[in-house]
């Protein structure tokens, strides 16, 4: 067998393909990342917690209405928008004309909050989330047999992901949404109601964040901390894409899920820190991040 | 009798003053229990991780233990019970055993789940000369290189669990081994201890892969040992990492073509993963409530209270504090030396363990079980998960006092 | 005149305390006030909030203690070691971090100190998640430090010398650049500051105290463990600070004392409700206020003081 590094040529690919799994991760939370902060200009800390959310909220649908897989995948994330609304009309929007720092904290505080109270709810070890029967099985790719749900899994989140951009970019929301970004108080003077759009870029970046945590449901074992490790990781993310491009944040998740993959394979006990390795060389050598502007 | 599960604190001090004096006023004659209370300190893990193993159900354990104590042996002192959430932090365990043992006169400290929680009040009750007794912590260095005179490991180590685990599927034909292993020394020791027992019992193992800790996705670690053909993937983490490589296995369709062994689980871990994905896996434990009707009857009055079933933490603690109430009847004291010296005389035989004995090191010698997962469809009543395949003696389920590390053993 | 009575009396409550309080409990508040004060230095004087800071006050824990245990060195040797250390991580974190304002050198500082938690989870000197224990206090200057009395002053008299370092730095002229760069820091520059090594050399003096405070703590528990480095401790001392009150030079001492009696009261009374009652005090600091308990109560003076007149 042909060989790399001492590393079977063949077992490459499939890793590189879980690698992309793990990117379509991070692409979709860090892009509700970039878009919440766009618009708000705040570091949603609670992100992790709401992706934890959506995961909990397919389980419950299942668990006490009965409501499958996919009719989770449209209910979970507008019900954990909706609390996304409740918490930016209530504590969100009396933070906007101080520093940016405040919302950090103030989100730190929420995740904090939302992860203590489903501990106290469901215990640590978490529950479990079968995959849907029309998923299951595997697909046999020749160099490995990737299970079907995988493949969804990366096909909806690049979807997705590719949607939310033509819309930003393309659409006339999207540009109003961008003009709000850029100038708030003009654009609130050409008649578009800027804290309604606020609000619900908030809510639908949060959104994001659930819909992962559905897909993930299945996947992962649905538990509190899910999210709370996941978070830091995806900082980093954001750190090396920069935050000024919404493709930007998608290209540099799905990269780093590859990387991350590629790391798994060559040097296993370094596939948690390579992340962190490559966002200090990107710091040195592009201070604002790959896709960044400086400010 | 008082068993209170939280401390009224504003109460105690005065409580305990009057106590003080009235033993001052009684002077000689009950001298020999101090203040003629005994103070139990349940220190446990509320809240985090470990909380579902250990937690609440261990301080329901605990009342249960002395709840039965007093109604059986209607002893003539009085047995009280405090507990706190150390929150797996050994700075808060051990200030929290320091300000008990100094200022409430706790005499025992139980529970300690997670080793450096454990390993730290271990220190401080050697230093203020009162008893540890550990039942939720697992690191085999409780009763070796941080092994002392007053402290007992109860329940389990993770060398019974691993060494367990790994010698009996060797001999249920499970020959050759990969190990997924999680990259720290807890993982790296479970690993070199269970190498050990399957290459002495004829098996072999192929390679392993360390994985950081902790680890969400482990599909990749999964597919190099799908790719190594080994019968039996060792699973050397604990927790959430096991419980999402079992999961993971499942999906990638690598069990049941391969066979998992988990080196550390417990009965917790398996309900909430479920039957399907963990069916065939053989895990190594002290105890199952399933196993006979003493240990049908002591869990189905736990899980009245609880509604759950105990894991062997939890049993375990109810052994361990019965079997610690027993002695300080029978010599009449609370004296640690004295009290460790009478535990030590006096055999352990309850639901939990059979014949048990405690070392010199400070490990309670009891028989472990070898189970395997049953499947969904031989499942007939809720937490109906394991069948037993074997009785592991004490003597080979744990390692042998010749290759103690602990300094007390003078060899 | 007032300010040198209230010393006073704070010096004089410091040296009885013991006798009332449970002097390991004062230990770790003492601990915790360095650490606080050391990040409020950044915070409140300087306008860069580090998510981080957990990386330094737990890995000089581990130096220090590897340092003492295993190497037998004296104490005084390991905590100026470990403070060492801890400086030197500080300076290559900084040199990274400074490249980015505000949020983003908050997310910095928090990805760096996860990655130092993954190294001191699988470097075998640190003992994994049995954590490092069972290092001896030994002695510092034929003072017999295993006995808890004698630790509580030699730490106070650290306290006290870390404080006053820090007062000192703030109204230094170098502290009035640093609040000059926290008020607006292209006006800084303009005015020829280098402003990258002004914030750089903050950043090392307060990781190189918070290296001191988690070598202190080490000292009192007689262990490190993976709690030092984990990114909650970086929450926990960014709490302390708020509630106190940010750019106060007592308030993160009255937050760290705060949240530490309430860690310790919570302890066995609210169970698994703990991190929810550490989070909403987050919310309630950030949304009602901001000034924190010093600086509402010195506004509350303020207004006092102006009424009469």
């Amino acid at each position: 067998m042909t060989e790399i590094f001492g590393v079977p040529l063949l077992a490459l690919p499939s890793q590189l393909v879980l690698g992309l799994v793990n990117g379509s991760f991070y692409a979709l939370l860090s892009l509700g990342l970039a878009i919440i902060f766009g618009m708000l200009n705040i570091i949603n800390f609670a992100h992790g917690a709401f992706y934890m959310m959506g995961a909990f909220a397919s389980w419950m649908l299942l668990t006490y209405f009965g409501v499958g897989y996919f009719g989770a995948l449209l209910l979970a994330p507008l019900l954990v928008g909706t609390v996304g609304i409740v918490i930016e009309r209530l504590l969100l929007q009396r933070l906007y004309r101080l520093d940016h720092l405040y919302g950090l904290l103030l989100t730190f505080g929420l995740a904090l909050i939302i992860e203590g109270l489903f501990r106290d709810q469901f215990g640590v070890s978490g529950e479990t989330y079968e995959v849907p029967e029309i998923l299951t099985g595997a697909i046999d790719l020749g160099f490995m047999a990737l299970p079907k749900y995988r493949v969804w899994v990366i096909g909806v989140s690049t979807l997705v992901c590719l949607a939310t951009w033509l819309t930003i970019e393309k659409t006339r929301l999207g540009s109003y949404l961008r003009a709000a970004t850029e100038n708030p108080q003009l654009t609130q003077a050409f008649g578009v109601n800027v804290p309604l759009m606020i609000m619900v870029t908030y809510a639908f970046g949060v959104g994001l964040a659930a819909l992962a945590g559905v897909m993930a449901a299945p996947i992962f074992q649905v538990s509190p901390l899910m999210g709370s490790n996941l978070i830091i990781v995806v900082f980093a993310v954001v750190v090396i894409g920069g935050m000024g491009s919404i493709l930007g944040a998608i290209v540099t998740g799905l990269m780093l899920g590859l990387i991350e993959g590629l790391a798994k394979v060559f040097y296993p006990e370094g596939s948690a820190t390579v992340v962190f390795v490559i966002m200090a060389i990107v710091l040195i050598l592009r201070p604002a991040g790959l896709f960044g502007r400086e400010k | 009798m008082k068993t209170n599960k939280t401390p009224l604190f504003q109460i105690r001090p005065l409580a305990a003053m009057a106590a003080l004096a009235l033993g001052l006023a009684c002077g000689a004659a009950q001298a020999e229990i101090s203040d003629n209370v005994v103070r139990i300190g349940v220190l446990t893990d509320m809240s985090g991780a470990y909380s579902d193993l250990a937690g609440p159900g261990a301080v329901v354990a605990a009342n249960m233990a002395v709840e039965d104590f007093v109604a059986k042996q209607k002893p003539a002192f009085k047995v009280e019970l405090v507990s706190a959430d150390h929150q797996n932090k050994g700075d808060i365990a051990s200030n929290k055993a320091r300000e008990w043992f100094d200022r409430e006169h706790v005499d025992v400290v139980t529970e300690l789940v997670t080793s450096s929680t454990a390993l730290a009040v271990m220190k401080v009750a050697k230093e203020k000369n009162r008893i540890a007794l550990i039942t939720g912590a697992g690191s085999s260095r409780i009763t070796n290189e941080d092994c002392n005179d007053v402290s007992v490991h109860w329940a389990y180590d993770t060398y019974a669990t691993g060494n367990g685990t790994g010698k009996a599927v060797v001999k249920q034909g499970g020959k050759t081994w990969y190990f997924l292993t999680a990259d720290y020394a807890f993982g790296q020791s479970l690993e070199k201890d269970t190498t050990a027992v399957i290459e002495a019992n004829g098996g072999k193992v192929l390679g392993s892969v360390r994985h950081p800790f902790p680890s969400t996705d482990l599909s990749s670690y999964l597919l190099k040992a799908q790719a190594s053909g080994a019968q039996v993937i060792g699973l050397a983490n604990a927790g959430a990492d096991t419980i999402n490589a079992v999961k993971q296995a499942s999906e990638f369709g690598i069990t049941p073509k391969q066979t998992l062994a988990g080196l550390l689980m417990f009965i917790t871990d398996i309900n909430s993963l479920g039957l399907k994905a963990t069916q065939g896996m053989y895990l190594t434990e002290a105890f199952y409530w399933d196993m006979n009707p003493e240990t049908r009857a002591w869990s189905k009055r736990f899980f009245e209270r609880q509604k759950k079933m105990p894991t062997m933490v939890q049993a375990g603690l109810y052994s361990a504090i019965t079997h610690y109430l027993e002695a300080v009847k029978a010599i009449n004291s609370d004296d640690t030396q004295k009290v460790m010296a009478q535990m030590k005389k006096v055999p352990v035989n309850d639901f939990f363990a059979k014949n048990g004995k405690i070392r010199d090191d400070g490990l309670m010698v009891h028989d472990m079980y070898l189970m395997q997962v049953k499947k969904p469809a031989d499942s007939h009543y809720p937490w109906d998960y394991y069948n037993v395949r074997a009785t592991i003696p004490g003597a080979e389920a744990f390692e042998p006092l010749s290759q103690s590390r602990c300094p007390l053993i003078k060899k | 005149m007032m300010r040198r009575i209230l010393l006073g009396l704070a010096l004089l409550a410091g040296i009885i305390a013991p006798t009332v309080v449970y002097p390991v409990l004062l230990m770790k508040v003492l601990c915790f006030a360095i650490f606080a004060s050391a990040f409020n230095l950044l915070l409140g004087y300087t306008g860069l909030l580090s998510f981080g800071h957990a990386a330094f006050f737990g890995s000089a824990a581990y130096v220090a203690g590897y340092l003492v245990r295993d190497l037998a060195w004296p104490v005084w040797a390991a905590l100026l070691a470990s403070t060492f250390a801890a400086a030197l991580l500080g300076w290559f974190v900084g040199l990274l971090a400074i490249r980015r304002q505000g949020i983003y050198f908050a997310m910095i500082t928090l990805a760096m100190a996860q990655m130092v938690y993954f190294i001191c989870l699988q470097v075998p000197q640190t003992g994994g998640e049995d954590g490092l224990q069972g290092v001896p206090r030994g002695t510092l200057a034929g003072l017999d430090l295993s006995n808890d009395l004698t630790l509580y002053y030699v730490i106070l008299a650290l306290t006290l010398l870390a404080l006053a370092l820090i007062y000192r730095t703030i109204h230094s002229p170098f502290g009035q650049v640093l609040k000059a760069i926290r008020e607006n820091e292209p006006r800084a520059i303009s005015l020829g500051y280098d402003v990258a090594r002004y914030k750089l050399l903050a950043f090392v003096l307060s990781t190189g105290l918070a290296g001191l405070a988690g070598a202190l703590k080490m000292l009192v528990f007689k262990f490190a463990s993976l709690t030092d480095v984990h990114w909650h401790m970086s929450g926990e001392v960014v709490l302390m600070t708020i509630l106190g009150g940010i750019g106060t030079v007592l308030g993160p001492i009255v937050g760290s004392s705060v949240i530490v009696v309430l860690e310790d009261q919570l302890a066995d009374k609210v169970g698994s409700l703990v991190t929810v009652i550490m989070g909403g005090i987050f919310v309630v600091c950030v949304l009602l206020f901001r000034r924190g308990i010093v600086g509402e109560a010195a506004t509350f003076y303020q207004r006092m003081l102006g009424h009469r007149k």
